[in-house]
């Protein structure tokens, strides 16, 4: 039967279908849907991890004991990852193991649009590029195929194009359940698993010699094809880009290279020479590009045409392909551009009831004396109008080293690191525990908001809910920054204005050492959250002030009513959005906003 | 029906534009052809722009339509059609829920919602039809106010030579038991709407 899977279903599906035994991810957009895919099949353990590298980690266990394990991740989650992917590439596997890198051309939900196909070329280990759902599906069923046979994790990587797009998927349902075995004896082989020096300087000639042999057998394996049309151009691509290229060159010939590390030498020489021009087009790196240049092939147009940065599109194709002056139809007629109207934007913000809101509007009004290094997470929208509190952010845990190096360096200002529940978890811990250890006088907020929210609410060691739903032990963070040495600990309600303000004072009021203000209010999208009655602005005793607009909600209109002497607007509360919050109540200096005591909102 | 045939799906996050999107390119696979879809989800969740992509054809290669190639422009809410115009081939239709929803630069008063007769005037200027519906009201009519996404798509299945059976079954099989008498009903009455426009 055909299914509309999106390419992170299909990729689900191809493992379950090779027979994945154990599976482990960190959320990050466009991967998250993998492991929440996968977790749904029987008899695979499927695992959030605390970090990528956990995950990475975990899956080279199972496989090492004989398993076929998989994880996933975001492009910049294989960064994260990158230590023990290295020297996997030289431990080799046993059952095998598949990494699935979700890169983020375009960088739609990214800091930035890095190309880790490279990684596979750094690492000497295969990378897949498949360029549809059904080819998702195939290639992770193939990977683990490959992994096993060359020992050697095995990269799948997808874009968010292909992770967020649907397309036609052959699926064959299971005769029935599976179950979970436990794997045979664990069989010990530390001169392979255990990577001392010696051990790395043997096997480094073996990986060199294994990425020719993988080569060689990329030469005719169907994951790379070519299809035969004019030969007055040819056409080499892979992954998203070749739909693309099938629309915009239609009629010429193609080469279609589902595997782009290590590429096949023969195919491609053969290919060249039986076309009269050599077209290449891939998105973000030259990575094909640049190893069929240094073969001495001559190539027409590539990256001076199909830019370095940025998603391809059929349009970003198609000019690139009238720019180099090749055959290909214009491009198609338009619409008059919009002029008569002007378009207001429309920026993310934080969600009406949202935890974040009443931290950001008090540090806001501290502006002046703080520095503030953020993370990432919903709570990045600090950054945007109406708050602005947010100087600098990098990587995932990175708010709280960067705040120690600052403060370290003689920083005059009260440096503030805020940081979510969950990215506290991820690369929080050892940062924290280094500015213990190096008496660093900062502030971390930890805004506790009960689920990794940015990538739409995924469970973590917090909240002590597992992927396939079992409960266990929520790590609480007050107490572990206390074990860790923290003197300084405030927890505070996240829609109590004041005392989220009191806690920030106090903390900017010691003078040694770190302090934690932990911000606990679960976001809106938990089951934990109680919406209230909505809230209400009294037109006549609204003064148009314009303070509650600065708590930045959906839901706070600016109302026809203005004020009359200062011509200002007054303001006025959808009742649809509000969740009854009252952070806009607690801030309004002359208590025109009520609670309405009506229905739920 | 044998020719390519391209949507653009917008609105603000929220909306149900992605169910929506899932259920037409799933019609156009029972109706036989290939069907893609795409979009991004992520930080436009929140309260952001949202836009889907689903084309139908003998064959589709892209998942994204190109500018100036859409023949459907669906949009969920009043602004954001005038936000994606320019994807519309000329001589293409615009589909639009009238419903406003107030991006947070206009609530906090640095720029303005322009008027909506200028709006459809300006989308008409440019479409070759263009079908209006009051996605909201309707919706309520049918029983639901979460079927406002169903009224939209009763509306661009009148437009488009597809048996209503098809598209009945692909939503009713998206939608809770419960909601799927008011769905039904939603879709009737927006599909009756874009009739008589
Ligand atoms: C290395 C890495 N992994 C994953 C992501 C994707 N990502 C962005 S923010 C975030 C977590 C946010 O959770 P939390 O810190 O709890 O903040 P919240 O969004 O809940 O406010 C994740 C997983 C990333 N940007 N970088
Ligand atoms: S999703 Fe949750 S944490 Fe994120 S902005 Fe909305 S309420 Fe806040
Ligand atoms: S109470 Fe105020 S701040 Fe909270 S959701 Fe309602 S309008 Fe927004």
């Amino acid at each position: 039967m055909k299914r509309l899977l999106s390419g992170n279903e299909a990729i689900a599906l191809g493992a379950w279908e090779a027979g994945v035994q154990y599976a482990s991810a960190y959320p990050g957009t466009p991967s998250t849907e993998v492991l929440e895919s996968l977790a749904q099949y029987a008899g695979v353990k499927a695992e959030w991890a605390a970090n990528e590298k956990v995950a990475l980690d975990a899956a080279a266990g199972a496989a090492f004991g004989g398993a076929r394990a998989l994880a996933a991740m975001k492009h910049v989650g294989v960064n994260v990852a990158a230590d023990s992917l290295m020297s996997l590439s030289y431990t080799g596997v046993n059952g095998g193991l598949v990494l699935v890198s979700a890169d983020d051309p375009g960088a739609f939900s990214s800091q930035n649009e890095q190309d880790n196909r490279n990684y596979a070329r750094f690492g000497k280990f295969p990378c897949l590029d498949p360029a549809d759902s059904e080819e998702a599906r195939q290639f992770t069923r193939l990977a683990f195929d490959i992994s096993e046979m060359f020992q050697c994790p095995v990269m799948v990587r997808s874009t968010t194009r292909l992770s967020h797009s649907k397309s036609p998927v052959e699926v064959e349902m299971p005769e029935g359940p599976r179950e979970r075995k436990p794997l045979p004896p664990f069989e010990r082989h530390s001169d392979k698993y255990v990577i001392i020096p010696a051990i790395a300087r043997r096997r480094h000639p073996e990986i060199e010699q294994r990425l020719l042999e993988i080569a060689e057998w990329a030469e005719t394996a169907p994951v790379n094809r070519i299809e035969w049309g004019d030969r007055s151009l040819g056409i080499i691509t892979c992954g998203m880009a070749y739909q693309y290229v099938r629309e915009v060159f239609k009629g010429f010939s193609i080469l279609k290279l589902g595997m782009t590390h290590p590429l096949p030498k023969r195919m491609i020489h053969d290919f060249a020479g039986q076309v009269e021009k050599l077209v290449i087009v891939e998105e973000l790196d030259p990575i094909i590009e640049e190893q069929v240049r240094a073969w001495g092939i001559e190539v027409v147009a590539g990256k001076e045409f199909f830019p370095l940065y940025g998603e391809l599109t059929l349009a970003r194709v198609r000019e690139g392909a009238l720019k180099a002056g090749l055959p290909v139809a214009p491009m198609p007629d338009q619409v008059e551009p919009l002029s008569e109207v002007t378009i207001p934007a429309r920026p993310p913000a934080l969600c009406p009831g949202c935890p974040h809101r009443a931290f950001f509007y008090n540090l806001r009004r501290h502006r002046k004396k703080v520095v503030v290094s953020g993370d990432i997470g919903c709570y990045s929208m600090g950054v945007l109008p109406p708050f602005e509190t947010m100087d600098m952010l990098i990587s995932m845990g990175a708010s709280i080293g960067m705040a120690h190096g600052l403060k370290q360096a003689g920083a005059q200002e009260k440096v503030v690191a805020t940081i979510g529940d969950s990215t506290f978890f991820h690369a929080g811990l050892s940062p924290l525990a280094n500015a213990v250890y190096n008496k660093s006088n900062i502030v971390v907020a930890v805004l506790d908001n009960r689920i990794t929210a940015m990538t739409g609410g995924q469970q973590h060691p917090g909240t002590g809910i597992t992927l396939q739903g079992e409960e266990g032990k929520q790590i609480d963070i007050g107490p572990v920054a206390r074990a860790m040495g923290v003197e300084h600990i405030w927890e505070v309600d996240a829609w109590d204005v004041k005392a989220v303000d009191d806690a920030l004072k106090a903390a900017f009021a010691v003078e040694e050492g770190p302090s934690v203000v932990v911000v606990k209010g679960a976001c809106v999208f938990t089951p934990y959250y109680q919406r209230r009655p909505t809230v209400a602005v009294d037109l006549d005793t609204c003064t148009a002030c314009g303070n509650c607009f600065r708590v930045g909600c959906p839901a706070i209109l600016k109302s026809d009513q203005t004020h009359p002497k200062t011509g200002k607007p007054k303001a006025t509360i959808d009742p649809l959005l509000c969740t009854g919050c009252t952070v806009c109540l607690q801030v309004c200096p002359v208590d025109a906003i009520y609670e309405t005591g009506g229905e739920e909102a | 029906m044998t020719q390519q045939k391209n949507f653009l799906f917008v609105g603000v996050g929220g909306q149900g534009i992605l169910t929506a999107s899932d259920i037409a390119a799933q019609v156009g696979l029972d109706l036989g052809l290939e069907a893609k879809k795409s979009e991004v989800h992520g930080f436009a969740q929140r309260g952001g722009v949202v836009e889907s992509h689903v084309r139908w054809g003998p064959t589709v290669g892209s998942p994204t339509c190109e500018k100036g190639t859409v023949d459907f422009l669906v949009a969920f809410e009043l602004l954001e059609a005038a936000r994606w115009i320019e994807w519309l081939r000329p001589g293409g239709t615009v589909v639009v829920n009238t419903q406003k929803i107030t991006p947070m630069s206009v609530s906090v008063g640095n720029a303005v919602y322009p008027p909506e007769a200028e709006i459809l005037a300006a989308l008409k200027e440019r479409a070759g039809r263009v079908v209006t519906v009051d996605g909201l009201a309707l919706a309520e009519q049918a029983g639901t106010v979460r079927a406002v996404n169903t009224v939209v798509l009763g509306a661009l299945s009148a437009l488009l030579d597809t048996p209503a059976e098809v598209w009945e079954k692909a939503i009713i099989r998206r939608v809770p038991p419960k909601y799927a008498d008011a769905n039904r009903e939603a879709f009737r009455l927006g599909r009756e709407t874009a009739k008589e426009t």
